[in-house]
Parts: structure tokens; C-alpha cells; sequence
């Protein structure tokens, strides 16, 4: 069996952006990038998948230019077998993501195709859903648990109020999240073998994907700040001050 | 030409998020069509009849929808997206689960989880964590998106009743199935909605002092309890209490805070509360960068003393 897992290289969720002067994008030059954190769920999991003898082939994708193969080295590191960069513009939308996956997705016939539920930049969590649809596949969102068995996938996903179960058939699209897994520590061994695993570079253009969007940014801002608050001494004074200030009734 | 919003219910109920979605399509002003597919709902379907702005539900009853797999529902949605110029639904696990796939069908972009409609094309909707809010301008013939339910007042009920028709079903798919479900039923508020939400932090310690410490003062203030990632990650509240960018997002009247440091990915599924009370001992915590009222002290003498100084 094989999985393919897609990664995005975002801001690191430590780090905080600002809109950019002209407020015409975010600006992100300079700033600490790293694999987005629900991908590298996505690869944990599919690693697992191998360590536990289900999967026998993991290969970790993503799009972007050179400085991009960081991320694709990471998940060499943690145990993904090989790599593709998709050398393009790594803003797409997500329904362009999706058609670039999609292209990835018939050349390497995969039985799993794992994603991040969504990427920490821009929150949308709509790339996995959209590639399913294009592929003609199942889908298992937001996914906590995958148990793989007799060609199917068990996916428990995370919905308000509590947990859902679905089977899908295989080959599906499954996006993770948080507690699906704890990813693993990389460690100096790890990076050094995955710089020897290969990693292959394709053109946007090779895979001859429309890659055109209907979205236009038109600005970016922050959001408008809340007024300071104030301490107070005592429970006694915190009721006063939400009953007759901020008038809450109790 | 007119919207089409997609409903989400548990049988009995139409969701509140769902209301809120509809007022959300109200901003338009075409005509709104609610779709609500599900198996035995046709008290769903009135109670979605009364509510203000709507010109017909649309009924698909069928077993095939007695589970909301997006596998069945998007065809269903795609086959009469053609009468519509925008498809709408809330972003809940629901409708973010269920839209993009039905963009993808019909080779169309969407904009998920608005929080603000400029006009047709325009809307706003947060990035990063809600630091900054994006405007995107949306060219697509057919508007598909979603909206934050605490950013648009829930539709209430009015005089009109709007008409109601069957919806024929559309073709099944062997994709998926579901197996199982765990929604935890609770007397309480629904956490997305609620006027009053109390969360708690993975300080509490364990379970049952989560519960002992937060379900009183939750009782006596009828309101919702919420937990940290960093909580629920422990073991000591459910999933699906997690409040945040990856958890539910809440803009109640009244937030209070118990032992939550204020993490970005915290503080992004709050910021829109009227009011944020935050209990805890750090003078430093991030979370007194938010709080409209903030309280340096021991969060459990002052949870138990909060709540007693509320019944006396
Ligand atoms: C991609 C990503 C997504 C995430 N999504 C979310 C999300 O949706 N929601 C979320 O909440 N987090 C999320 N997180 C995690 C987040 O970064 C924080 O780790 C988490 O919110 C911290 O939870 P906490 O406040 O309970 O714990 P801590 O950060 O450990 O804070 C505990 C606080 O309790 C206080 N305290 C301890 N004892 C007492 C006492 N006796 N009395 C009073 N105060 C006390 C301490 O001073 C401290 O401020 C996410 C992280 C990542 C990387």
C-alpha cells in the first residue's frame, strides 16, 4: 500500500504577522517558516503506517520553490521514503492545490492521500475536500484515528458536539488533526539519512494543471483592537464591575 | 436570481449556526432557498418555514441522507446549483466538511468561514489565527461559502411561513458509510451559541476537578463550558470542549477564563466575546492582554468563591 502525504510550508505558529505596509498581503520575509503542524500529523501518521507493516511506501509532496524542500526534508526525516517538490508558486487557491494534487495524486496511484486539516496561514480547510471531490474519492475530515482493514479505511473524525466514524473505501483522502498522533522528535541521524533519500523536482507546467484562481486579495489588516482591560482586587469587585459596568446580568 | 443555504439539524432541531447562516444569505437580498436533507425531518423543514427571509425549503427526505456524509450530500447540492448565485452554509464541522467538495464538483473557489459581507463579491474572513483579516473579492459566477455563526445575529421566527417542497434524491455513492457517531448530549448551551462561556485550562488538574470546580458556576450562569487544547490534550475535558483556531470559536457576552495562559490559538476562538473575565495566578499571563476584567489569583479559591458570591 502506499500513502502520499501533501505538507505546506507556513509561518511558524509561534511567530506573529503583520499586514504589509500597504497593506496589499501578509508580510512574511524573514520570518521563521515551518512545516504547517497539521501536515506534519499527516506524516506521522502515514510513517506509522509503515512502521506497523500496512503501508510500504510513503512519499511526502509539497509546492513551492527551492527554499520549500526544507519541509519536504523534514518529513524525509521523519520516515516519509521519498519526496516531490512541485516547483510553482506556492500561493495557490485551494481549488488550484487540489488540481495539482489531483495530477500527483493519477501519477502515483496511491492507496491514502493524507493532508493537514487545514494550513495554519490561511485557516481555510478546504484543500483535502476538494481534492476528494476531483478524485472521485471518500473523504474523512479532521481525523483523530485511521485504522486500515481488508481495503478499507476507518476514519474517526472530530465533530462539534463530539466524534463521528466513518469506512471509506481506499483509495481516500483523510485530513488530520492534532489528535491523531504525537509527532516525533527528529534527531541528528534522522536529518542526516533523509539528505541521501531522494527528492524529485517537477514543474507546475510538466503536470499542465490550470492553476487560475476566481479569489483576488484585496486587502490585509488586523482586525481592530479590543479596548485594555483592567485588573481588579477581588471576586467581590470583579461582580460589581460586570454588573454595573459592563452591565452582564447575574 | 437567489441563495441557496444549506441546513444542518439533529432531526428535531434546525442548528442555531444554521440561523445565523441564513441571515448571513439575507445580506443580498435575493431570495433564500434553505436546503435540509436528512431522514423523518419534516419538523425541521417547518421550523425552518417560520424563520425570516425564507422563500421555500427545499426537503430531500431520504434514508441515503439519514447521515450527513458530503459523499451524498454534494450531489445532491450540485444538482440544483445551477438555479442559484450563491450557496451558503455555517462553518461548523457540518458545512466545512460538506462545501468544498461541492466547489471542487462544479470547479468553482470558495471563501470559507466569512465573518463580514462588503457586498456580492466581497467579504472578509480571518487568517493566521484570526490576527488579521483577509478581503477577498470573489469573481466566480456562483458565490459558494461559509460563515463564522458568531459573526451573523441567528434568524428569528416571523409571521410569513414559507412554502415547503419535496426535493427528489439524488444519486447515492458507495464511497463512504457511516459506522458510528459519540455526540455527547448536554443540558446545557450549545458552545458555539452561548451567552455565557466558561473555560478552564489544563491547570485544573484533573477530570473531575474540571468538573467539580466549573459545572456549578456553568449551572448557575446557564452557560457553556469550554476547555484549552492543552486541557483537553490531558485528559481532562472532552474534545469537544476545545475552544480556539482549531477548536470551536465563541463570542458570547460574558468569556470567563480559569487557568488559561491566553495562547494565540486560544485567544483566536474568543477575541470576539463582549466581555473576557480571565482567572489566574501569573501576573504576566497573555491572557490579561485580552481581559476586559482580570482577576491575579488562585483560580480555585476564586471560581468556588465567584459562585457563591452569585447565589448569595
Ligand atoms: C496548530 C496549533 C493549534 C492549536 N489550537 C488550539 C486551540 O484551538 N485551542 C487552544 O486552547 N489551544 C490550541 N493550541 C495550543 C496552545 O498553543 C496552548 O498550548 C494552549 O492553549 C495552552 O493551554 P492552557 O492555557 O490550558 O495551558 P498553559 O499554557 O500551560 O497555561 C496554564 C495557565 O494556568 C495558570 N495557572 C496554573 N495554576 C493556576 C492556579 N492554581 N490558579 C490560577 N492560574 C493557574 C498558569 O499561570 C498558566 O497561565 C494549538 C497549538 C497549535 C500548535
Amino acid at each position: 500500500m502506499k500513502v502520499v502525504v501533501s505538507i505546506k510550508r507556513v509561518v511558524d505558529h509561534n511567530i506573529r504577522v503583520r499586514p504589509k505596509a500597504d497593506g496589499s498581503d501578509v508580510d512574511t520575509a524573514n520570518l521563521k517558516m515551518s512545516i504547517n503542524p497539521f501536515d506534519e500529523h499527516a506524516v506521522e501518521e502515514a510513517v506509522r503506517l509503515k512502521e506497523a507493516g500496512v503501508v510500504s511506501e510513503v512519499v511526502a509532496v509539497t509546492i513551492g520553490h527551492a527554499q520549500h524542500q526544507d519541509v519536504l526534508r523534514h518529513a524525509l526525516a521523519m520516515g516519509a521514503d521519498r519526496a516531490i517538490l512541485i516547483d510553482g508558486d506556492a500561493d495557490l487557491s485551494s481549488r488550484a492545490t487540489a488540481k495539482v494534487l489531483l495530477a500527483i495524486a493519477q501519477r502515483e496511484q496511491p492507496d491514502l492521500f493524507l493532508l493537514g486539516k487545514q494550513a495554519i496561514d490561511a485557516d481555510a480547510a478546504e484543500t483535502g475536500q476538494m481534492l476528494a471531490a476531483l478524485w472521485n474519492v471518500g473523504q474523512g475530515t479532521f481525523a483523530s484515528r485511521i485504522v486500515i482493514n481488508g481495503g478499507k479505511a476507518l476514519v474517526t473524525r472530530e465533530v462539534d458536539g463530539g466524534q463521528e466514524t466513518v469506512e471509506l473505501a481506499l483509495p481516500a483522502v483523510v485530513t488530520a488533526d492534532l489528535r491523531l498522533n504525537e509527532p516525533r522528535y527528529l534527531k541528528l541521524p534522522n536529518l542526516m539519512q533523509a539528505k541521501k533519500k531522494p527528492l524529485e523536482t517537477l514543474s507546475l507546467a510538466e503536470l499542465g494543471v490550470d492553476t487560475s484562481s476566481h479569489l483576488q486579495l484585496v486587502k490585509v489588516e488586523e482586525p481592530p483592537a479590543r479596548a485594555p482591560g483592567i485588573k481588579v482586587a477581588s471576586v467581590q469587585e470583579l461582580v460589581e464591575k460586570l454588573r454595573h459596568d459592563a452591565r452582564i446580568s447575574l | 436570481m437567489s441563495t441557496l443555504v444549506i441546513a444542518e439539524h439533529d432531526e428535531q432541531r434546525v442548528r442555531a449556526s444554521t440561523r445565523s447562516a441564513i441571515t448571513a444569505a439575507a445580506v443580498s437580498g435575493d431570495a433564500i432557498d434553505v436546503l435540509v436533507a436528512g431522514e423523518n425531518i419534516s419538523a425541521v423543514a417547518e421550523q425552518i418555514a417560520r424563520l425570516k427571509g425564507v422563500r421555500r425549503v427545499r426537503v430531500a427526505d431520504d434514508a441515503a441522507y439519514a447521515r450527513p456524509l458530503a459523499e451524498n450530500l454534494a450531489p445532491l447540492i450540485t444538482g440544483i446549483a445551477g438555479e442559484y448565485q450563491a450557496i451558503v452554509s455555517a462553518a461548523t464541522s457540518f458545512g466545512k466538511n460538506l462545501l468544498p467538495r461541492v466547489a471542487a464538483l462544479l470547479d468553482t473557489d470558495m471563501v470559507s468561514e466569512v465573518t463580514a459581507i462588503i457586498d456580492s463579491t466581497t467579504f472578509v474572513r480571518p487568517i493566521y489565527a484570526g490576527h488579521l483579516n483577509a478581503t477577498v473579492r470573489n469573481t466566480a459566477p456562483l458565490k459558494i461559502f461559509t460563515v463564522r455563526a458568531t459573526a451573523f445575529e441567528p434568524a428569528i421566527e416571523d409571521e410569513a411561513t414559507a412554502v415547503i417542497e419535496p426535493l427528489a434524491a439524488g444519486e447515492t455513492s458507495s464511497l463512504a458509510r457511516w459506522v458510528s457517531s459519540e455526540i455527547q448530549k448536554s443540558e446545557r448551551p450549545e458552545l458555539s451559541t452561548a451567552r455565557v462561556v466558561i473555560s478552564g485550562g489544563r491547570s485544573l488538574g484533573s477530570a473531575e476537578k474540571f468538573q467539580q470546580l466549573l459545572a456549578p458556576l456553568a449551572n448557575r450562569l446557564n452557560a457553556a463550558i469550554g476547555a484549552t487544547r492543552a486541557a483537553v490534550d490531558a485528559g481532562i475535558a472532552p474534545n469537544e470542549y476545545q475552544v480556539g483556531q482549531t477548536g470551536t470559536v465563541v463570542a458570547p457576552d460574558l468569556y470567563i477564563a480559569v487557568g488559561v495562559s491566553g495562547a494565540t490559538q486560544h485567544i483566536a476562538g474568543i477575541k470576539d466575546s463582549r466581555v473576557i473575565v480571565a482567572i489566574n495566578h501569573d501576573p504576566d499571563a497573555q491572557i490579561f492582554q485580552w481581559a476586559d476584567y482580570g482577576l491575579v489569583a488562585d483560580l480555585f479559591e476564586s471560581v468556588t468563591e465567584l459562585e457563591k458570591s452569585l447565589t448569595h
